[in-house]
């Protein structure tokens, strides 16, 4: 049951709508749902956000650490510095995500450039 | 006041209020809230400011990140076609992104939709509190449950910071024209990125893959309500990469339910101390 499993053209399709639009609509739904009956200081919410906000981040530290494709030929010192770099800019600019955004790429590229890379 | 509420005077409204000068607006909206609403063209009017509200600062850094996302799905060996589908039908960039992570490490149909389905339970708070801003006595469910379709970070943050500025009869009609904007026009940026991710330099794709990290590590940062949220980042940071040499094809799942569940262990505790 995997995304690649069968041949048909529309299994992928079938597949994202399962494991994506469903997933995801699910909540969104049950949000309009519940309305004001649910608050959003519930413990069992904190809970089920800390998961999830874990769960991104995994992905996140996935995409610098074991990048595929042209990411994965530059070195993971560099990826990891400049996303440090990044995060610590978007801090110090006082939470500013395309300030972080900016200098983490701006460190990224000044680095592949001085390697000669660019 | 009158002269203010002329048929065309609606959208010189709106052209106040985008540019930051409510005063007007806000004083009529408080003495003849339905007054709007005698424009023919008035649902067509707010649901193009919703649109303009698409091409602000925040709707960019999101096309950006959609950037870094087509060239994270054709690496992971999607077509163009279903990039463009997820994008449409998923929306929210955490979700995309689990469900390609998932694809790519070869995950199950459950156990891809259990990954998404944790990414995205914060889509449900977010909708919750979103609902009751948009709600008139008027409104039909099935309004609601169309544009909650819409939700996800940007045009939620959006739409929390603007909705207040619009009648409250036109909150949904432009809500309608921020979501559908940002939904299509970004299924056609990742089309396009798509397309041309293979021409690219090397140098220059390795950059746009690093779009998407970057873009997350600091946007969840800012979503985080509590303490807590931040310091489950940390650990889902710290933990991710261990975990997928350790469970590969489990990992997500694992690292959330170990990192997710230590932060919220934390967070009780310092709950308590503060309590005693």
């Amino acid at each position: 049951m995997t995304f690649t499993a069968y041949a048909d053209w529309w299994w992928p399709y079938l597949f994202i709508l399962l494991g994506g639009w469903v997933a995801t609509d699910f909540w969104r739904f049950l949000g309009v749902y519940l309305g004001e009956r649910l608050s959003e200081q519930s413990q069992l919410l904190v809970l089920v956000r800390c998961i999830a906000t874990g769960l991104v981040a995994a992905v996140i530290a996935n995409l610098i650490v074991f990048p595929s494709g042209e990411l994965a030929s530059t070195p993971m010192a560099l990826r990891i510095g400049a996303a440090g770099l990044g995060f610590l800019a978007y801090l110090v600019s006082g939470k500013k995500v395309v300030v972080g955004t900016a200098i983490g790429e701006l460190v990224l590229c000044l680095v592949l450039l001085w390697r000669g890379a660019l | 006041m009158d002269w203010c509420w002329q048929a065309t005077i609606p959208f010189q409204t709106a052209v106040n209020i985008s540019r930051g000068r409510r005063a007007c607006a806000m004083r009529h909206l408080m003495n003849e809230p339905n007054s709007e609403l005698k424009t023919p063209y008035a649902h067509g009017i707010w649901f193009a400011h919703g649109v303009r509200a698409a091409f602000s600062v925040p709707g960019l850094i999101l096309a950006s990140a959609f950037v870094g996302f087509a060239g994270l799905a054709r690496d992971a060996g999607l077509t163009l076609a279903q990039t463009v589908f997820m994008t449409g039908m998923v929306w929210a960039l955490p979700g995309k992104v689990v469900l390609v992570g998932a694809i790519m490490t070869g995950a199950s149909l459950p156990a891809a939709a259990f990954a998404v389905a944790l990414s995205s339970v914060r889509l449900g708070p977010m909708v919750v509190a979103l609902t009751p801003e948009m709600r008139t006595p008027a409104t039909r469910k099935w309004v609601l449950y169309l544009l909650s379709h819409f939700v996800a970070v940007t045009s939620w943050v959006l739409a929390m910071d603007r909705l207040k500025h619009v009648p409250r009869p036109m909150r949904t009609t432009y809500y309608g024209g921020l979501g559908s904007t940002l939904v299509l026009f970004n299924m056609g940026v990742v089309a396009v990125v798509y397309l041309i991710a293979a021409q690219l330099p090397p140098a220059l794709s390795a950059a746009l893959f690093f779009l998407t990290p970057l873009y997350f590590v600091t946007s969840l940062w800012g979503s985080a309500r509590e303490k807590a949220g931040q310091l489950a980042m940390v650990f889902g940071l710290l933990l991710g990469p261990v975990f997928h040499l350790l469970t590969p094809g489990f990992d997500l799942l694992a690292t959330g339910l170990v990192a997710g569940g230590a932060a919220f262990g934390i967070h009780i505790l310092a709950q308590r101390r503060q309590a005693a």
